[in-house]
């Protein structure tokens, strides 16, 4: 019963837009088990958050729907909780009780203060911030926000972790900090975890399984590559592990061969119609005879 | 690394005390300035009373209000007194005689009325905020409540106090009849007009407080599935608070220039009756006393601006916004 802990069953968005609906996934279908590490990875804009709101429950997809243990969802709640890409926290609130807000919501009844207590501070010393605790989001910096995010996302005990572009704001060093942490973490708790990036590397250290996605409008899942290296894993080690750099070509060739930057490619189209209306100017002119000789030309320009 | 540090610590106070010197002699030579010109322009204006009053006559013209004031406080105490020992011997000759207890009723001096005046705004502002707050919250949160009510404060917000004094005058008669009145009717008519002009400032920065909550902190309570209440207590409200408060600032000020104006056309008492009574008066005195309430006028204004301020630097959690 395990393979369908979480189903993305058939999940069709279209969004109403001023010049009609625009369809941005299509027929998204796949499913994730339990204690799995799985990272959506695409272009800018295919439509990961997209994903991943639908699975929250902040957003209601269009068709289709998210099956939990077989039930399907409706609406967010804390048994898939967020961490989003720009921490999120309570700029008024410290440390402390912005996990204190969620543990308060999510135990309420269930645990006794004292209880609740030593549950934020597990969670807090879980991605090492019980030091800062009184300190306000002001008074920290933008990595250790974003482990108060996770921490207070771990705190709500949640079935399933969804976590959108979490390092994406961060420097290089911070982030392969906040990896390690990750990588620790996942390792005590074995959650179920969905995580969207756009860092190869990330993708492959961390995941069980990377899930890519074609480009938008219309988006789907492209490929689903098993990540199969053995825990606990180690970047710098791994860097020299065949296997390893097997699996980074792999979804480094879907994002950049087979599936082109979008952001890039009405450039190209531009350039190709230039150097058509040129040719069609010249065709006109009796001098010029060769049309692909003009191509040639230019390509050369280009290069020189 | 501590003898390292040291003549660093000492050089940023040095600079702090010299910043801080600046921040004082800046602004108090440009007052000094003032002074000085204010004191060669007004003596070359001859008026109907006489030549314009400069800083030094109209110093002195305040020293005469707070010798009034004294003689007035005296002169009722004085009253009491005799009223007391009058009672006593009539208690004293028959215990069950009935005695007569008066309330001293001597004109309102200068200072009188700007006490007067004060409580008058805050009354005023009180029930703007209480009415502009919620409603403010409200159209925030609903897009259809907002739609509703925009019209309506679009129109209102622009209409000037002394075209809301009429309406609330004779509505206020005719609605507030008692016998024995808890509030004067006059001062009932000036702060429901300051009421009137001051609350849309506080509504509208409310609702544009509330409407730009950040997305990502909604949706964090959507997540967690907070109840409305709690969510508009924890995070819409903290998120709005620097917005309202910006807001009850703007209100504050219209509502302590709306009194004013209000109290003279009114005739009620308050700053604005005492610059009135003393324009109709027409004493060579008059024109320095009414420069004297004009200076506290503005001084009570910036006053009551600052107090704001700091109960914004109190209860905001935004510490770090620029606050002016
Ligand atoms: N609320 C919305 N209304 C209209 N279009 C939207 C909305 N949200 C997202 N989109 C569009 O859907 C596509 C996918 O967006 P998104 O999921 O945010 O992409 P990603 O997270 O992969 O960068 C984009 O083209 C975006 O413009
Ligand atoms: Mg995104």
């Amino acid at each position: 019963m395990s393979a369908s802990y979480l189903h993305i069953d058939h999940v069709t968005m279209n969004f109403p837009t001023p010049s009609g609906e625009f369809c941005a996934l299509k027929n998204v279908n796949f499913v994730i088990n339990k204690g799995e590490y799985i990272s959506i990875i695409g272009h800018s804009g295919c439509g990961k958050s997209t994903v991943l709101n639908i699975i929250a429950g902040l957003l209601d997809a269009s068709q289709g729907g998210i099956f939990l243990e077989n039930k399907q969802i409706s609406g967010p709640g804390p048994e898939r909780a967020v961490v989003f890409q720009h921490h999120s926290l309570m700029p008024w609130l410290s440390v402390y009780e912005n996990v204190a807000i969620a543990v308060r919501q999510v135990f309420k009844r269930k645990k006794t203060k004292a209880e609740m207590h030593e549950w934020i501070i597990h969670n807090l010393e879980l991605v090492h911030m019980d030091h800062a605790m009184d300190k306000l989001p002001s008074e920290i910096s933008g990595g250790m926000k974003q482990r108060v995010g996770i921490a207070r996302a771990l705190a709500m005990e949640p079935k399933v972790l969804l976590m959108d572009e979490p390092f994406g704001a961060l420097d290089a060093l911070t982030r392969s900090h906040m990896q390690e942490s990750l990588m620790d973490i996942q390792e005590k708790l074995n959650n179920t975890i969905v995580m969207i990036t756009h860092d190869v590397d990330e993708a492959v250290l961390l995941s069980d399984k990377i899930i890519m996605m074609s480009n938008g409008p219309s988006a789907n899942i492209g490929e689903v590559v098993e990540i199969d290296l053995p825990r606990p894993r180690n970047r710098v080690r791994l860097a020299s592990n065949p296997t390893y750099n097997e699996y980074r070509q792999r979804v480094l060739s879907f994002l950049y061969e087979r599936q082109s930057n979008p952001l890039s490619a009405p450039e190209k189209e531009e350039s190709e119609d230039l150097v058509e209306t040129v040719a069609e100017t010249i065709k006109e002119t009796p001098e010029a005879t060769n049309v692909t000789e003009l191509k040639s030309i230019s390509d050369s320009g280009k290069a020189a | 690394m501590a003898l390292l540090t040291l003549p660093n610590i000492q050089m940023l106070e040095k600079i702090d005390i010299q910043e801080s010197i600046k921040q004082f002699m800046i602004p108090f030579v440009a007052i000094v300035l003032f002074l000085i010109f204010w004191e060669v322009t007004a003596s070359q204006i001859k008026t109907s009373l006489g030549l314009v009053p400069g800083p030094i006559e109209v110093s002195k013209q305040f020293k005469n209000l707070v010798v009034e004031h004294n003689e007035m406080r005296a002169k009722a105490t004085a009253f009491y007194e005799r009223q007391e020992k009058r009672n006593a011997a009539k208690l004293a000759k028959d215990p069950d005689a009935k005695v007569k207890i008066r309330s001293f009723t001597g004109k309102p001096t200068f200072f009188d009325q700007i006490f007067t005046s004060l409580i008058t705004v805050f009354a005023g502002f009180f029930i703007a905020t209480i009415i502009a707050v919620p409603i403010g919250i409200l159209s925030g949160l609903s897009q259809n409540f907002y739609t509703a009510i925009n019209p309506l404060v679009q129109i209102f917000k622009p209409i000037s106090p002394l075209a809301w004094l009429p309406i609330v005058t004779i509505i206020v008669s005719a609605v507030y009849v008692s016998n024995d009145p808890m509030f004067s009717k006059s001062f009932i008519i000036s702060a429901l007009t300051v009421t009137l002009c001051c609350m849309w400032p506080t509504l509208i920065n409310t609702a544009v407080g509330v409407a730009s909550v950040d997305k990502d902190l909604l949706n964090v309570s959507r997540v967690l599935q907070l109840p409305s209440l709690t969510k508009i207590w924890k995070i819409v409200l903290p998120s709005a608070i620097p917005m309202i408060f910006t807001g009850l600032r703007l209100s504050i000020g219209i509502g302590w220039m709306v009194l004013i104006a209000a109290e003279m056309l009114a005739q009620n008492p308050g700053l604005g009756k005492f610059v009135w009574d003393e324009f109709q008066n027409g004493s060579s005195n008059s024109l320095g006393r009414i420069m004297v309430a004009v200076l506290a006028i503005g001084i009570i204004g910036f006053i009551l601006d600052r107090l704001m301020l700091s109960m914004q630097r109190l209860i905001s959690w935004d510490k770090n916004a620029v606050l002016r």
